[in-house]
């Protein structure tokens, strides 16, 4: 059976809504997973649809390709711990850029091919964009992704000059893209265009460090997405178009917000490389005394507090410790405290990393609050405690000119009238930058890892309640 | 009006949608956002399918397209899969056991 050419259009725009609404129903929590099943009616749809077009013939290759890719894709989705969801998401912009680009190069020969004189001027734009973008975000989410896990450094590596290598290389890749749109025969040029694409997204991200993650990854969403949308335009097909501008827009306005919530512009965090800056000031911080406390009096203080607003950070991710924090949360619950947790909005490594994990540890999500509501409300806090994040709650962003995170938003954690800070040691944090915040004297620090540190409060806490 | 400058109104209306829908999620599902959004992006698939299919395609055409599809394929299935997971996790106070 083939299908009938008004059929087709159709069941593409019926796959189009189908993804409009997915995205729609995102806002909120109690309609999102409905938002999950229409996006995949609306991706069955157009599977089907293209799978039953009649210049589609040869079906062996396809279907070893689709039962190979479940195959993969099922144990990625269940087996993937939540604290790795960001390596994942970096590692599928990647997969999704590689296959517009390998689709990009594919129609590149076979216009060759066809017409010998190659494609029209139009089509060869749109090839070009879709295949610049698909082979650089490819690289750089795989870079992103080594970052990520941990098998590349994740400091930022800057040299002389480096600015200046990235952009000529790329200035190369778009010149080289432009002749070939002129002259599409050139054949030779074309693989010498994917090269440059390929080493400019490596060196994208190399003086990109882990604190500016969540921009790089909300970018490479975007890029991903207009590369489909690019694709769209080589095929003459609706679809993809829409499918891939919601997808670029979407990527786009979150690293918008990401770099609102940091006070920085995307030039800067692309060439800024945050987190070279501030060794001096972090070794002048050495001498200062600070307070310190044992499990047995956070539990105390925990305890006898009436407001508690618990700030999570990348380190809490690192350590596992969520699952811990919910238990602490249950106890002090019972206990009468009300317990809140506060999330800035590029904590973690990932736009909205923070909440998934809570999420996973069963913690409600209607306590969990965003920066701009929680913090009129910090002056009334008993207790800020801060687990495994830094800048965020850096009082030097509000209060020092010459701080490197100078005028980014934070979380007010220095207002609550106790403050107990997680930390494993007096190193600064991962930016390099000295915290103000930590020598204040309604500041307690819990030196340890985490997890440990939370089991120890929970047990203390639990032995309270018994009494 | 010729087909690209059609094609270029559908994208410049599509992406304005989108500004507009994802202006309106939370924070709080930034993360299930962006894994739903990468598996509608896969809808490569399609362009995938295509060149895969075809009846006279080159050997590289063919590789090339293969190897698009299963990429593709592996972005659908995995997240849709992980958007639901996580999504699975969010409840309300009261709604646990």
């Amino acid at each position: 059976m083939k299908l009938d050419d008004a059929v087709l259009p159709i069941l593409y725009m019926l796959a189009a809504m189908g993804f409009i609404l997915a995205i729609k129903w995102m806002n909120s929590p109690a309609t999102a997973r409905r938002g999950v099943v229409v996006g995949e009616i609306g991706m069955a749809l157009a599977v089907i649809g293209t799978l039953l077009r009649f210049e589609v013939v040869n079906y062996e290759w396809i279907f070893v390709a689709f039962f190979l890719g479940t195959a993969v894709g099922i144990p990625i989705a269940y087996i993937m711990p939540m604290t790795a969801v960001p390596q994942r998401t970096a590692f599928s912009h990647a997969c999704g850029a590689l296959a517009s680009a390998l689709i990009g190069t594919a129609e590149y020969y076979k216009g060759l091919d066809q017409s010998g004189a190659g494609v029209s001027k139009v089509v060869m734009v749109a090839l070009i964009v879709e295949t610049l973008l698909g082979f650089l975000t490819f690289t750089a989410s795989m870079m992103a992704f080594g970052k990520l896990q941990e098998v590349l450094p994740q400091r930022p590596i800057v040299y002389k000059g480096q600015n200046f290598v990235n952009l000529g290389i790329f200035a190369a890749a778009a010149g080289i893209g432009l002749a070939l749109v002129v002259s599409p025969g050139q054949t030779f040029l074309f693989p010498i265009f994917a090269v440059l694409a390929l080493l400019f997204g490596i060196l994208l991200i190399i003086p990109i460090g882990g604190a500016d993650m969540p921009t790089v990854i909300a970018l490479l969403n975007s890029y991903a997405g207009l590369s489909a949308s690019a694709m769209g335009f080589v095929l003459n097909n609706k679809l993809l178009i829409v499918a891939g501008a919601l997808d670029g827009s979407s990527g786009f306005i979150l690293s918008i917000i990401m770099c609102r919530a940091m006070n920085r512009s995307f030039t800067n965090v692309l060439f800024g490389a945050f987190g070279q800056l501030q060794t001096t000031s972090a070794a002048a911080g050495e001498a200062k005394p600070v307070h310190s406390a044992t499990p047995e009096d956070a539990a105390q203080i925990l305890d006898s507090a009436r407001s508690v607003v618990v700030i999570p950070g990348y380190g809490m991710a690192v350590a596992q410790a969520q699952h811990k924090l919910r238990e602490m949360y249950d106890i002090l619950t019972r206990r009468g405290v009300e317990v809140r947790f506060a999330i800035h909005p590029v904590a973690g490594r990932m736009p909205g990393h923070m909440n998934v994990l809570l999420a996973e540890a069963d913690i409600p999500y209607d306590k969990l609050w965003e920066m701009d509501d929680i913090n009129p409300e910090m002056a009334n806090v008993d207790v800020a405690l801060i687990i495994g994040a830094n800048d965020v709650v850096n009082p030097g962003a509000e209060t020092d000119p010459n701080s490197p995170i100078s005028g980014m938003p934070i979380i007010q954690a220095y207002k609550a009238r106790t403050v107990m800070v997680i930390k494993r040691s007096m190193n600064p944090g991962f930016a390099g930058i000295d915290n103000d915040l930590y020598y204040r004297d309604n500041t307690l620090m819990l030196f340890g890892d985490a997890k440990s540190f939370l089991s120890s409060i929970v047990k203390e806490a639990g032995a309270l309640a018994k009494v | 009006m010729g087909t690209y400058e059609f094609d270029l109104w559908v994208f410049m209306l599509a992406a304005f949608l989108g500004f507009q829908l994802i202006r309106s999620v939370s924070p709080l599902l930034h993360t299930p956002l962006m894994s739903l959004t990468n598996a509608i992006s896969a809808i490569t698939v399609v362009g995938a399918i295509l060149l895969t299919g075809e009846q006279h395609a080159s050997t590289l055409s063919r590789i090339l397209g293969f190897s698009a599809v299963f990429l593709a394929v592996l972005n659908v299935v995995s997240g849709y899969l992980i958007t639901d997971r996580m999504l699975k996790m969010f409840k309300r106070r009261g709604t646990e056991k």
